[in-house]
């Protein structure tokens, strides 16, 4: 406060030249550099996702080895999960979390930049573990899937063990942003923002991290365990030495299946601060849905073996799982019912955000009650691996978690750039991207529940005709985000200004400060934190 | 450019991406080094250096700024904090290797000696019976190749009970060492340091001499299934973890020789002796469910 | 059960989704009409649970519809800022979660019942097949009767043809009405037997095993495929049942017997066997077994499977030949064939090896040889 306004301007402009994002510190800088990576992986794991499709266009094996096919699989789910989803909602946290609760930046900025800069030392570990079986004595392509059961994994060649590293350094990368982004939201809050009237997409945020925090080093702990058996002769994985293969899917679930709600609880944030805004209304049931995040944290990190009901666990177990993965609609209807009930007498307009809001929460109930219909034993056993589950998680993840991200870019895109991006282009995506959608996976329930086993590379003609649909669907609905890259470069570069706060129902309901910062907001925003009434 | 009622905002740092392509180097080094590929070794070696050479400038240069005053009460809590959740993240790592254990212990390995709702498996393992420590294994044939079983298993009386009592005195020793600091009796500190360094050192080598033991004596190696599995497992991470503290007391006594610490601000004295504690009673743990039981 | 499934068809029906109705249970994009007790009964809980799920989005819908058509700004509607103050607003958190829960309830008391007839830890049964998963065939085992078989992928067959890659050169033929145990293990990876109308899944485990049961209520022909990533045949390996009347299964198994005991005196006779008795025997042999890695032209797959046309291995000392196949190379899909493959079996396929696809070596080996070598 003491601090002389002019010298402060003269010092804390952004740095020129590459240096600046090389070595940034600054939360926007690094938040933006999460975002384009997030994007450019999209294409990438989306490229591979078309291979998928064009491959399981018709029966027959099409193009390559079913190794290569399976390899493919692997990398578009590590993709999507670790560099699409995860650093596009961390890139969220980056930009909004200190402005909305008015900080001058991330509370270990070096730290932050560390976080990033891991992403692209992983990918490229990724792409070389995809690379090296094509060079001579590179051994087997990774034909595990993402979930790297071990033995498959321990024939596999090279190859497997940069996925192992690619998933360390992975884990380690999101360590350390979970650390930062819960440090700052518990200890840089402006005086008088409490934790209750924090915008939500910061509440969610804090449980994301803290779910971060316990599952990523089991994560990498179980890997290890796999690199050990695969070249130091040990046996945790080999029933001739006394170990188990099961026992490394009960690490990877411990970590994937909190990881779900580590992918969906960014997007429920964003909702939560859109919705309101277009309904021009507070949030309904704001401490009932934070108190909802906390029970689904809690239920999450204990319902991990619904993924393995298959793997002739006892009774006992078998039926705790299943009851625990069940009580998971009750905190996740809530906080649907939250949204349902804000949008429920407002005066709602529909806007590109607002539209994927709404779509979202409908696909993503969709999603939730094939996930039910998972989580009931002798169903599952016959849904198991089967493309039935394939269409699940895609109807979780990508209204889930994907058009969350998406939603929340139309969101903040004027926020960012200052400039408003165009609606009507908007509007269009928003059709393409969610009917197409619908074309892609709606039909893998079925041709699942008739009987088309997952990852594989070649099928039985009678899945054929829904195969052709739903990969028709996939070419439309990549193809869609060509549209979604067009449109925010096009924003970035120029057109309507946007104001400090774009939205006439922002910040109904809890102060986020963003909006009182111009738009673009300043390379720093609050050197002096800003009081709160 | 900062005030002390500023939170410190560094302009700018070359240390995450000098550390983001050490790591790489080192673990595709790694990668290639396990599958014997020629000069991976050299990979290795350059991301070492790399790692080495960002640790030491990245601490100094923050070590330089604390003694700057650059940091106010609140970035010293940010700190605190971030210690904090990633102790806690340590935590679940060792939870993990533990939770291995009671799982192939107490679960599995009764499948594969006949007991259980899984017992029949023990049709593809005639003969054998579950037991702890496990010393003759359902097959000597492996999937990567063979077992050798040990011979005997680890004691728990004789070195590993006199380590655990060497691990704890030097948590009492870095804790004297604190009451010096805040006491500001500067003897205290460095003597309590540097008993806590001259203990972990011991430790350290006991450890090594005990592996020894194992490897040549009692033929208890890595590849001497589940039970060298799991002993290496765990007592290996901890013995890294060991090291790494005691290269960051190292680091503290340099630091409390020189003069730095006061008795009100130490947060890296704090951090050290935080991650020291959490390293002993992962040793407790360990003892206990390793050793003893 | 049947009553609570009843009352919500009706509801669904009533919503206008006639979800279980007769057309979409037999659809062909629904699960595959059970045949057998538990399978019927774990389809009944599929339509219940289906049926819920149905129940569920058309509210969600609805609600969402009317909100959306109703409370508009372009509609002149303004909105409600107290509504979260209301008694609904001030009492969701605890309606909702009651709601729910009621209804969680009603799904898992549904679940119940099937559980613990699959969760049964002394079943009855009259026989037991033990089901072993190798990459990339099944083999099967009466372990009553001794008998083994050995299933691979049927070649032949083009995506044009209605069974492609649903098809065997060896069913499993089972009785009709019998009580089974299927016992699953696997000699590599996971593999999961899963043949949906008459058998739920579990994962065959290396060193390993588990347990299903079925009881096939109607002769015919069950398919099924492999339903656990094995690797890169996972797509390559069909099941297929054939259910047979109980008489018709018991001449087999006396047959089948009778031709095991025929094959195991061939094998361990003194006989002095010529190359090309042994090259035809081997030809049929390795392009059931070996085939799905090593391929018929004996190539392999580049970089995953090695080729055996003048390979070191197969054209050098013949000892190291009879070596690889007998134990396998540890940590890698080649399996050790030992206990799948008799000694006139390897016999004849490492003569085949040794002689076809021009490893003109000129080497007959004998099954004493192989003997000698175990
Ligand atoms: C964003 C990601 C995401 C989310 C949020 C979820 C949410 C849920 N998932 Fe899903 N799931 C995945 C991603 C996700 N899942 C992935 C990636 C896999 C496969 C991994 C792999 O094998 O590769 C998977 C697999 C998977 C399985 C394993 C299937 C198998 O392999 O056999 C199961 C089984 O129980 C399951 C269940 C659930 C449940 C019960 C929920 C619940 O959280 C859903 C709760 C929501 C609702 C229920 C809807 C809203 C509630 C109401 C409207 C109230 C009324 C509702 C009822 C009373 C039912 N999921
Ligand atoms: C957030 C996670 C996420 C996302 C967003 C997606 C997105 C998509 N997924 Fe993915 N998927 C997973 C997570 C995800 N998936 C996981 C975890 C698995 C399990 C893997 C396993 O079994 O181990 C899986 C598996 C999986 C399968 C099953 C494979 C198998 O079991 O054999 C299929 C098949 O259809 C599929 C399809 C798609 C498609 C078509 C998209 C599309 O939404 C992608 C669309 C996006 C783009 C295409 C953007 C790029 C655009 C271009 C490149 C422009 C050019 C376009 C054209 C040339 C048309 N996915
Ligand atoms: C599941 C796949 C698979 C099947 C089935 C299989 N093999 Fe192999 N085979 C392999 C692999 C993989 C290797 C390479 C092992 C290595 O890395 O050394 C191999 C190696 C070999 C070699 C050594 C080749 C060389 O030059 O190194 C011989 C000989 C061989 N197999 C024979 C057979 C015979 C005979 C059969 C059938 C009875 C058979 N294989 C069935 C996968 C298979
Ligand atoms: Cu066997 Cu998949
Ligand atoms: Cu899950």
């Amino acid at each position: 406060m003491s601090t002389d306004i002019a010298h402060e301007e003269h010092h804390h402009g952004p740095p020129k030249g590459i240096g600046r994002w090389l070595f940034s510190t600054n939360h926007k800088d690094i938040g933006t550099m999460y975002l384009v990576f997030a994007l450019t992986m999209l294409f990438v794991g989306g490229a591979s996702a078309m291979y998928i499709r064009a491959e399981l266009f018709m029966p027959g094996v099409q193009f390559m080895e079913p190794d290569f096919y399976n390899n493919m699989v692997t990398n578009h789910a590590l993709i999507m999960v670790f560099a699409v989803v995860m650093p596009a909602a961390a890139g969220l946290a980056n930009w909004m979390i200190p402005m909305m609760i008015g900080a001058p930046d991330m509370a270990l900025p070096r730290l932050n930049n560390l976080s990033f800069w891991l992403l692209p030392a992983a990918a490229v570990m990724l792409i070389l573990s995809t690379v090296v079986p094509f060079l001579p004595g590179g051994g087997s392509a990774i034909n595990t899937g993402w979930t790297l059961y071990p033995p498959l994994s321990i024939q596999t060649g090279m190859a497997m063990d940069f996925a192992i590293f690619t998933v360390h350094i992975l884990g380690v990368s999101s360590i350390l942003a979970s650390i930062n982004i819960v440090v700052t939201i518990l200890n840089m809050r402006a005086p008088g923002m409490t934790l209750f009237k924090m915008p939500m997409f910061c509440w969610a945020w804090l449980f994301t991290g803290l779910l971060l925090i316990i599952i990523a080093p089991v994560l990498a702990g179980g890997v290890t365990m796999l690199l050990f058996d695969r070249h130091f002769g040990t046996s945790f994985f080999d029933a001739a030495g006394g170990g188990d293969p099961v026992l490394f899917q009960h690490l990877f679930w411990f970590f994937g299946h909190p990881e779900v709600y580590v992918l969906l609880l960014p997007s429920i944030g964003v909702l939560a601060m859109i919705i309101p805004t277009f309904a021009r209304k507070p949030l309904f049931g704001y401490n009932s849905l934070v108190g909802g995040m906390a029970i689904l944290f809690t239920l999450g990190l204990v319902a991990w073996a619904h993924h393995q009901y298959t793997v002739g666990m006892a009774a006992g177990p078998t039926t705790w799982f299943m009851i625990i993965t069940i009580l998971i609609s009750i905190p996740v209807g809530l906080m649907l019912l939250n949204f349902m009930m804000t949008m429920w007498r407002g005066a709602m307009t529909f806007e590109t955000p607002m539209l994927f809001a709404v779509a979202i929460v409908l696909m993503f109930s969709f999603a939730g009650v094939t996930g039910i219909m998972l989580a009931v034993v002798p169903a599952d056993l016959e849904y198991h691996d089967s493309m039935f589950v394939v269409a699940h998680f895609h109807y979780a993840l990508i209204p889930g978690a994907l058009m969350g991200l998406l939603a929340a870019a139309f969101y903040w895109l004027p926020k960012w750039t200052g400039n408003m991006y165009d609606e009507r282009l908007g509007k269009i995506f928003f059709w393409w991207n969610v009917i197409s959608f619908n074309i892609t996976f709606f039909p893998q329930h079925f041709y699942g529940l008739a009987g088309m086993p997952r990852r594989i590379v070649d099928y039985n003609p009678a899945f054929a005709d829904l195969n052709m649909i739903s990969s028709l669907g996939a070419f439309a609905y990549g193809l869609s985000h060509l549209l979604f890259l067009y449109i925010v470069i096009k924003t970035v570069r120029g057109g309507v200004k946007a104001g400090n706060k774009p939205w006439e129902g922002a910040q109904i309901g809890t102060p986020g400060l963003e909006w009182d910062l111009s738009s673009p907001p300043p390379f720093h925003s609050f050197t002096t934190p800003p009081v709160v009434k | 450019m900062t005030t002390h009622d500023q939170y410190y905002v560094p302009e700018g740092s070359k240390w995450p991406i000098i550390a983001s392509s050490g790591v790489l180097t080192l673990l595709a080094g790694i990668a290639l080094a396990i599958n014997g590929i020629n000069g991976a070794v050299a990979m290795i070696i350059v991301g070492l250096v790399i790692m080495a050479i960002l640790f030491f400038g990245w601490f100094s240069e923050v070590i330089h700024e604390s003694r700057e005053g650059y940091y106010n009460e609140q970035v010293d809590s940010s700190f605190r904090q971030g210690m904090m959740w990633f102790i806690g993240s340590e935590v679940f790592f060792f939870a993990c290797f533990f939770g291995s254990y009671y799982y192939l212990r107490e679960i599995t390995l009764p499948y594969l000696g006949g007991e259980g709702h899984l017992g029949k498996t023990n049709m593809l393992w005639e003969g054998f019976k579950s037991t702890w420590p496990l010393l003759d294994l359902p097959a000597t044939e492996g999937i990567r190749g063979h077992y050798i079983e040990a011979k005997e298993a680890m004691g728990a009386w004789g070195i590993p009970a006199l380590n655990t009592a060497i691990l704890l005195s030097s948590g009492g020793t870095l804790t004297w060492a604190h009451w010096g600091l805040k006491n500001n009796n500067r003897k205290q500190l460095k003597i309590g340091l540097a008993l806590t360094i001259i203990l972990g050192v011991t430790f350290f080598l006991l450890q090594v001499k005990e592996y020894g033991h194992a490897y040549t004596e009692l033929h208890l190696t890595l590849q001497s299934g589940l039970y060298g599995s799991i002993f290496y497992l765990l007592t290996g991470f901890h013995g890294f973890h060991v090291v790494v503290g005691a290269i960051m007391l190292m680091a503290i006594f340099g630091r409390a020789l020189k003069g730095h610490f006061s008795p009100h601000n130490h947060f890296a004295f704090e951090a050290v002796a935080w991650y020291w504690h959490f390293v002993d009673v992962v040793w407790l743990g360990l003892f206990i469910f390793v050793y003893w039981l | 059960m049947k009553s609570i499934k009843n009352k919500i068809a009706g509801l669904a029906g009533m919503a206008g989704l006639l979800l279980s109705s007769e057309v979409i249970a037999k659809s062909k994009y629904n699960l595959p009409e059970p045949a057998d007790p538990i399978v019927q009964q774990i389809f009944d809980v599929h339509m219940v649970t289906s049926a819920i799920a149905t129940i569920i989005m058309i509210i969600v819908t609805l609600i969402i519809v009317y909100s959306l058509i109703v409370h508009r700004k372009d509609k002149g509607y303004v909105a409600d800022q107290n509504f979260h103050k209301s008694w609904f607003g001030r009492w969701a958190w605890l309606l909702v979660p009651l709601i729910v829960l009621g209804i969680d309830f009603s799904i898992a008391k549904t679940a119940h019942k099937t559980m613990e007839t699959i969760y049964d830890e002394h079943p009855e049964s009259d026989m037991t097949v033990k089901i072993i998963g190798s990459q990339w065939k099944w083999s099967y085992e009466y372990m009553d009767s001794g008998i083994k078989l050995t299933s691979n992928l049927n070649r032949d067959l083009t995506p044009k043809d209605e069974f492609y890659l649903r098809d065997v050169d060896q069913p499993l033929i089972l009785p009709v009405n019998t009580k089974i145990r299927l016992l699953h293990t696997t000699t590599d990876v996971l593999h999961n037997w899963w043949v949906p109308q008459i058998a739920y899944k579990v994962d065959a485990i290396p060193g390993y095993i588990t347990e299903t049961r079925t009881e096939i209520l109607k002769e015919g022909t069950y398919r099924g495929q492999c339903a656990e990533n094995c690797g890169t045949g996972h797509a390559f390996m069909p099941i297929v049942v054939k259910a047979v009347s109980k008489d018709e299964f018991a001449k087999w198994q006396e047959e089948q017997v009778a031709a095991a005991a025929a094959a195991a005196a061939e094998a361990s006779s003194d006989k002095e066997w010529t190359m090309e008795e042994l090259f035809a025997k081997g030809k049929e042999h390795y392009n059931k077994t070996c085939v799905a890695c090593h391929q018929a032209n004996g190539e392999g797959v580049p970089g995953v499977f090695p080729a055996l046309k003048g390979s070191a291995k197969a054209t050098g000392d013949v000892k190291v030949h009879i070596q690889t196949v007998l134990n396998g190379v540890s940590g890698t899909a080649m399996a050790a064939w030992k206990d799948q493959l008799n000694d006139l079996e390897i016999a004849a396929i490492i003569t085949y090896e040794r002689n076809a696809w021009g490893n003109n070596t000129g080497d007959v080996v004998q099954p004493k040889q192989v003997a000698a070598e175990r």
